[in-house]
Formats: C-alpha cells, structure tokens, sequence
C-alpha cells in the first residue's frame, strides 16, 4: 500500500489491520510518534491526518487511504509548527519529554483552528494529551508564546 | 562521599589520547567512536573530551528520567573546567560504576553524592590543562588564569587554547582529587544559571532518544504475557496457534524475577514485529498455577487492617516515654484513622528494553533508574559475569521510582539468549505495564495524640497497618521512628502490623514520603485546630528552638531552623492569615510541611469546592531549603511545580490500585487517571531559601506537603476531613 507521509510517499507491504503508530515506527523507522497506552487515552501517537489531530494507535493503517500523514518530525511544515516547536524549545517544556511529540501535533493544529486561544480553548483541546511530568503550566505558556509568535509573524 | 572519590581517582588514572598512543577507555571509547567516528580528541578523565577544535565532550554519568541531570552534572565539570557552556556537548556514558562511580536516579542523591566529585573533575583537568602552560611557557601555575576553553597570561600576552595543551596535559600527573582548588562561590559562572535540558532540541523535533525507540540493524521484538497472579508459575500452555502466526520467531519461557529461578512465569512471543507478537499472544493458551495466590485483594486487607487495628500493634517501631500516661492526663486528645492505597507508576513510555546476546556476551539497551543493580540482576538470573554484560542508559520516558526495579532487564535478557545474534526489543503494552508494576504499599494509620491545657502537643500514638511479613515491611512501606514530630515529643509510641501481600512493592517519587506526609500534616491539622491555632503555628511551636536533631538510622539529620525558616516564607510568600479562613464561597487554604530527601518544603495551597463536591486546585506556593545552591533554576522550578501537581494526582483524582483475586484490576487510563491539564492549577509560585549547606536533590521532596496542603484546604473549605486516599466529596471522587 501507498502511503504519503512527511510530504514523502511510501510503498509498504503490511497488514491493513497494524495501527498506523506501529507503521511509523518500526516500517517507516519514524519513533518520533510515541506509544503510550494503545487506546487512544492518553495522546502520545497524535498524528496529523489531513492536518486533523488522530490517535495512530487506534487507526488501522488500511484505514489512512490518501490521506496525507504528518508527524513529529515533519510538524514545521505545518504554518503553525515552526511557532510551537520553538516556543516548547524556549521555555524548556519538556521533563522526560516522552508526551511532548503529542502535545505538540495537538498544539499545532490548535493554532491552526485558534489563532488567538484562551486559556479554557487550551485545557480543553489539550486535555486528550497526558503529560505525567505534569509540565502543563510551560504548555499552557507555550502555546500563548507559539499563537503570538504566529500572530506576529502573519 | 569516600566511595565516590576514590571511584574518581580510578577514573583518572585512564588518562589517555583517544586515537593516540594509549587506549585506555573500553567504556568511554566505546562510547565516542560511536558518536564521533574519527575524532582525535583527547580524554582529560573519564568525564571529559576535549577535541581538535576546542570543542569539549563532557560525559554524563547517571540516568535522566526528566528529572534534569544529564544537564545538571555536566554543568558542574563545566563550571570547574573554565569552559563556556556553549562549548560543550553532553554525551550519556555507560553503565560503568567502577568508573564513573554511583549511577542511579533515586532518592534525589545525584545532587549531594556528586556536588564536590564533578567539580572535582573539572577542577582537576583545568589544573592539569593550566600545568601543561606554564610548562610549555615556563612560568609559574600561580600566573596563568583559565576561562571560556583558554589559558592565558597575563603578564606576556600570551593565550593557548585547551586543544592546543591536551597533548602535554595528558602526560602531567593527575592531582589529587581532594586537594584540587574549586572555585569559590563568587566565581561561578554556570552552576546558579539557568541551562536548558540538554536533550530539549531533540525531544521537540521527535528525534529517538528513548529507551523504546532504540534501533538496531536486524531487530526482532518481544511481547510478554506474564502471569497476571504474582508469584503464580506456568502449569500448562498451548503455544502452537501462537507459534504459526506468520513472522513468529519463538514463543519462550521466562522467569519475569518473581519466582525462583529455574521456575517460569512468563512466555515471551517474538516475532518480526511487535505487533505481530502482540496477535501471537493473543492466542496463546497458557493455565497457570496460582495455589493460594488468589487469596490476595484489596477487599481482603480492608477487613484484615480493620482487624487488626482492633488490636494491639504487632512490631515496635518507637516506643519513648509513657504515652498511655499522657494520654490519660492530657487535657484533650485527639483520634483519627487515615488511609492511603496501593498506587502505579504508569511512566508514559511504557516498560520495555533491547538485549543482543552474542558470543557469550550480552549488550542491553535499558531505560533504567539503576542499571548497576540491573546488572547484578541480570548476571545472576544468567549465570552471565557482570563484567559480560553492557549497558548503554537511554533516556527514560518517566521514572518515578519504577526503573528502580529492574524486571524488563532480566526479561529481555532471557529473551536475547533465546535469539542469539539477534538485537530483540522487550515492549510492554499500557496493560502489562499497570498489572505487572512494583506497588506504593498502601497503609492505615490510627493515630491517638494528647494535648495539654495550652494546646501543646505531649503524646502521639499511631498503629501503623501495612503490608509485610516477620515484623517488617515491604520494600516502601518502612515508618521511620523519626517520623515528624516523634523526634520531637518526649512521649511517642509507634506500632506496626504488617499483613502479607504477594504485590510487588516498590518507591513512588518520594517513596514513604508521599504517604507520610498526607497522614502526619493533616492529623497535625486536626491537633492544630484542637489547640486553637493554624498549622504553621503548631508546627512552629513543636519545632521549637533551632537546633540539629541527631541522625537516627536511614534519615536524614534534621535541622529545626531550615524547617522555620521555609515555613515563615512560604507564609509570607501566600500572605497566610493565621486566623482560619472561613469557607466562604467554598473556598479553602491549607498548609502542609515535610523534609525529605534532605529537603525541606512548605506548601500553601488554594482549593475551591463546588456544591457538587468538585475540588479546583487555583494556586499553590511553594517555599524550599535545598542548601547553598540551586544549580540550574529553570529546571529546578519544573521539578518543583511537576511535584507539586503530581502530589495532586495522587490525592484527588482517584488514583488507586485494586486486587482481586492476587491480580492486578486496572490496565489503562480509563481506570487509573492521570492529571489532565485542567485539573493543573493556575499557578505554582517557587521561591528557594538558601542556607549555608551542600546542595541536596530535588526529584522528591517538594512532593509530599502538597497533599496535606490539598486535604487541609478541603477541610478549611467545606469542614469536611479527608482522611482517606484517593479522596471522596459528597459520594463524588473529586
């Protein structure tokens, strides 16, 4: 099967069944995206699918069709990805880091949505992603930093 | 701090050129020739590399779970070498602690176990470099200055690069480590600022770094189905439908560590892909033998603590002066039952770990807290010598005390014999990892506590339940005999009945701690409340003069002037009213101080409490005593803020973990929560007190008083007392 991933097309021979989070990982040798629970709870796998935040965990790589793939290594392609990836790297967001992929394809297309979000626009499309470093007060920051960064860069 | 010196002087007699005449380094060469292929540096230590471009290499030696110490050790070679931070790069040695002595991330020791060492290390190497000067410019050492990679002198002009002396410094003998200069305070340029984590560029690019994103060429990968009773072994399996699964390689035995050895409780599928063995495993049949096992619930050691706690304790922790006689004269006594469950770890990634077994020796890639241990354990359950098995530390996705054990390290060990030659990855999914974890025990406590006629605190009495065997505890389930305050109060009586368990135990972040503090500061409270006063106050008064405590056993040595002093700040530092606040509005502050890990923390803390029973955490201030320095603050403001919120986790959004029938209940997030951004309050304010003693660590013990903080709050809010984790409002998990 054919599948177009980080602006790159691939052509992969697996079970359409196998999530997409393990395609990424161990086909496309993309351990960017992260596995955390395997069922969609906790957010580490966000990918973008057609720019629209899903959990690869959960989603049947058979399921993807043409849809076009970004990850955590390709997020800057995305208009706002530049702005987040900066901002989380500025104000050191990470602790263990293992959430921060997730957190960040889900900030992203939250700028791509919002380009000017509230405090309760952020908990709530944030809330799908668990960081158990409980580094949220720098993500909450981060994403105030990204949106004006992005605002001022339009 | 002997045991590490000497570790260090070991290290420094491998002096050597890399790619030069001496090869001295097999841990550290194995190490940069991966990372840079070619290059002719030259190792001043085991720490420290300087390269042909006056670049430096600056090893870091212990495991990074988020906790900021590959950054944070490094910076103190840094500051000590005279070189710019900008010059340096940070690479993760082995596991090697002959040569780069303890290697562990527990108990928040990296801090005081290395504070002097790592200075030490770059003290030494900067002496060795500004030797090899004044020999080469025949002046005196005492002329010449060092600063951003250089020497010069300053009488003749005259400057060398570090690159440019290697050669000649590798040759001068190396001083001793205890009697090199460090810099004084005045002078530090690196160690006081604020230096982001090493690794951050990479994480938020999504570049692999973790231990489950290791890659090897030829790589297989394992799932294992373990025996969900713990201690249970395999009676019977079936792996034939497993085994034809296309892209299956071998359905094993394992004995996970649990049982002993020779006896298995464990099979591990490998296949071609993970999820292929994940497939495979589904349809093996496997009948364990359980015997009695099932026996095991939480149910069952509810009604067994309760009677228990009908009785006398059955094991002395510390009995001091007559407390049934001060009880009976006290002019008012207090009693009250608290009680806290068995918690997970749930770190992010997932337990796992890479073995390649090979020719006798075996190479592992692990993501743990304590690869020594690691070692020993896996040398043991192999019949391997230690000194055959390699580790390279990857970075973890969460620690917490989990990678403390080390069970996926034996595991993946087993299962690379069982492939010889070939790299095999060992990936735990989120329901292995919840059911197959090393458990915060959990406990009761019944506390009886007198006091006189001003209020003062004369008796406290507490029959500590919990889980053991013979009289003592499980690992993590210990109460200390210096217990605040037992130190303190001339009559105390702590007693103990441990009931048997076949749960694994092991350390959460500030293992007992967590527990301990939750119960002592919220009876504190009640006992406040009995005297008429608030917490800090209380506390206050039993503190008393400042003075040093003597050490008794494993605790620390306790220091009642650090206690006042965070406890004045964080006072002032929330603008705490001493009189109670009232409630209104469903609005409530508490307060709550612990000392552990040698760090002394008081935390106030904001709730509201809706009518339904909902509890908003809004601020928390957070005052601490770590010593003389805060080495790197940005990262020390993220481990107290993660603390903090963390504390809350466990406190208050129904965090616990359920046995039935001697397995594990919960397998995923949907039954075992984790904090959600909005439940973080707005806020967590850090301010740090600085006192005249060596720097002490920070993973842990800003930890503990946020759960008092929590409970006392609630209770200033709606009246209601929270003695019970996770705890409950109005029938409603909060």
């Amino acid at each position: 099967m054919d599948l177009t991933v980080n602006r790159g097309s691939h052509s992969i021979s697996v079970d359409p069944e196998k999530p997409l989070l393990w395609v990424l990982r161990e086909d496309l040798h993309l351990p960017g995206t992260k596995f955390g629970c395997g069922a969609g709870l906790c957010g580490a796998c966000t990918v973008l699918l057609d720019g629209q935040p899903v959990r690869s965990c959960q989603t049947p790589v058979g399921a993807v069709g043409e849809a076009t793939i970004t990850t955590i290594e390709d997020v800057t392609s995305q208009p706002a990805g530049p702005h987040v990836v900066a901002a989380w790297e500025d104000l050191d967001v990470p602790q263990c880091g293992y959430c921060q992929a997730g957190q960040i394809m889900t900030a992203t297309w939250l700028l791509e949505q919002m380009p000017d979000p509230q405090d309760e626009d952020i908990d709530a499309v944030m809330s799908g992603n668990i960081c158990r470093c409980s580094t949220y007060l720098r993500i909450r920051e981060a994403i105030r930093q990204a949106a004006k960064a992005k605002g001022a860069a339009v | 701090m002997s045991g590490s010196l000497e570790i260090s002087r070991r290290s420094f007699l491998s002096v050597s050129l890399v790619g030069g005449a001496v090869l001295s380094f097999g841990a550290w060469l194995a190490l940069s020739d991966e990372a840079e292929a070619g290059s002719s540096g030259a190792m001043l230590n085991a720490f420290i590399r300087i390269n042909p471009d006056n670049s430096v290499v600056i090893g870091a030696k212990n495991p990074e779970i988020g906790q900021g110490v590959k950054t944070m050790l490094p910076m103190l070679i840094a500051e000590e070498l005279d070189v710019d931070w900008e010059q340096v790069r940070i690479e993760q040695t082995l596991a090697n602690e002959q040569k780069y002595g303890r290697q562990s991330a527990g108990g928040s020791r990296s801090t005081p176990v290395n504070w002097l060492p790592m200075r030490q290390a770059g003290a030494a190497a900067r002496s060795m470099l500004v030797m090899a000067a004044a020999t080469k410019w025949g002046v005196a050492f005492e002329t010449l200055t060092a600063g951003s990679g250089m020497v010069r002198h300053a009488a003749s002009g005259r400057t060398a690069t570090y690159a440019s002396l290697t050669e000649a410094a590798v040759k001068i003998a190396p001083p001793a480590l205890d009697a090199v200069p460090l810099k004084p305070d005045s002078a530090f340029r690196i160690i006081g600022t604020s230096r982001r984590g090493v690794d951050t560029p990479a994480i938020v690019r999504g570049q692999p770094l973790f231990g489950i994103d290791t890659e090897l060429p030829g790589m297989v990968y394992a799932a294992l189905e373990a025996c969900p009773v713990f201690q249970g072994t395999i009676a019977a399996v079936d792996d034939q439908a497993a085994k034809a699964v296309k892209g299956v390689l071998a359905v094993v035995p394992i004995n996970t560590g649990l049982v002993p050895k020779g006896s298995f409780d464990a099979l591990a599928i490998i296949a071609d892909s993970w999820w292929t063995a994940q497939q495979a495993r589904s349809r093996l049949k496997v009948d364990w033998d359980t015997g009695t096992l099932t026996q095991f619930s939480t149910e069952a050691y509810a009604e067994q603590a309760d009677t228990a706690l009908a009785q006398a304790p059955e094991a002395e922790i510390l009995s001091k002066g007559d407390v049934e006689g001060q009880l009976s004269g006290a002019a008012r006594t207090v009693t009250a039952r608290y009680d806290y469950p068995f918690l997970g770890h749930c770190t992010l990634e997932p337990q796992n770990c890479t073995g390649l077994y090979e020719d006798g020796q075996l190479t592992l890639w692990a993501p743990s807290q304590s690869p020594e241990r690691g070692r020993q354990e896996v040398a043991a359950m192999l019949d391997l010598a230690p000194d055959a098995i390699k580790i390279h530390m990857t970075r973890i996705g969460g620690g917490f005390g989990r990678r403390l054990m080390n069970d996926y390290m034996v595991q993946a060990a087993q299962i690379a014999r069982a492939v010889p030659g070939k790299p095999v990855k060992l990936i735990y999914t989120r329901g292995d990892d919840m059911r197959h974890d090393y458990y915060r025990p959990g406990g009761w406590h019944e506390l009886t506590a007198g006091l006189d006629n001003e209020g003062r605190l004369v008796a406290l009495k507490d029959h500590f339940v919990s889980f053991g065997a013979d009289g003592e505890p499980v690992r993590a389930a210990e109460l200390e005999e210096t217990e605040f305050p037992a130190q303190i109060v001339s009559d105390v009586h702590f007693g103990a009945t441990y009931l048997p368990t076949n749960l694994p135990t092991g350390w959460l972040r500030a293992p007992t701690s967590n527990a301990m503090g939750f119960v002592f500061q919220s009876f504190l409270d009640e006992l406040a409340e009995a005297a008429g006063v608030d917490l800090p106050t209380f506390v206050l008064r039993i503190l008393g003069e400042d003075r040093l405590l003597p050490k008794v056993g494993r605790a620390n040595q306790f220091n009642t002037g650090r206690a006042r002093k965070v406890i004045e700040e964080v006072c002032t530092f929330a603008n705490w009213d001493a009189k109670r606040p009232s409630g209104a509005g469903g609005r409530g502050r508490g307060f709550g101080f612990y000392f552990s890990h040698a760090g002394y923390f008081a935390e106030i803390l904001d709730a509201t409490v809706s009518e339904g029973g909902t509890v908003k955490v809004d601020k928390i201030w957070v005052a601490g005593d770590i010593g003389s320095h805060v080495i790197n603050p940005v990262n020390a403001l993220h481990q107290v803020q993660g603390a903090a919120i963390e504390g809350l986790a466990q406190a208050m959004i129904g965090q616990k973990v359920d046995q039935v029938d001697g397995a594990i209940v919960q397998e995923n997030f949907d039954s075992f929560p984790l904090l959600r951004i909005e439940a973080a309050p707005q806020d967590v304010a850090v301010t740090f007190v600085t006192s005249p003693f060596p720097p002490t660590g920070l993973g842990e013990p800003a930890l503990p008083p946020v759960i008092p903080a929590l409970a006392n709050a609630i209770y200033a809010a709606t009246g209601k007392r929270i003695r019970s984790l996770p705890m409950q409002l109005q029938g409603q998990t909060a």
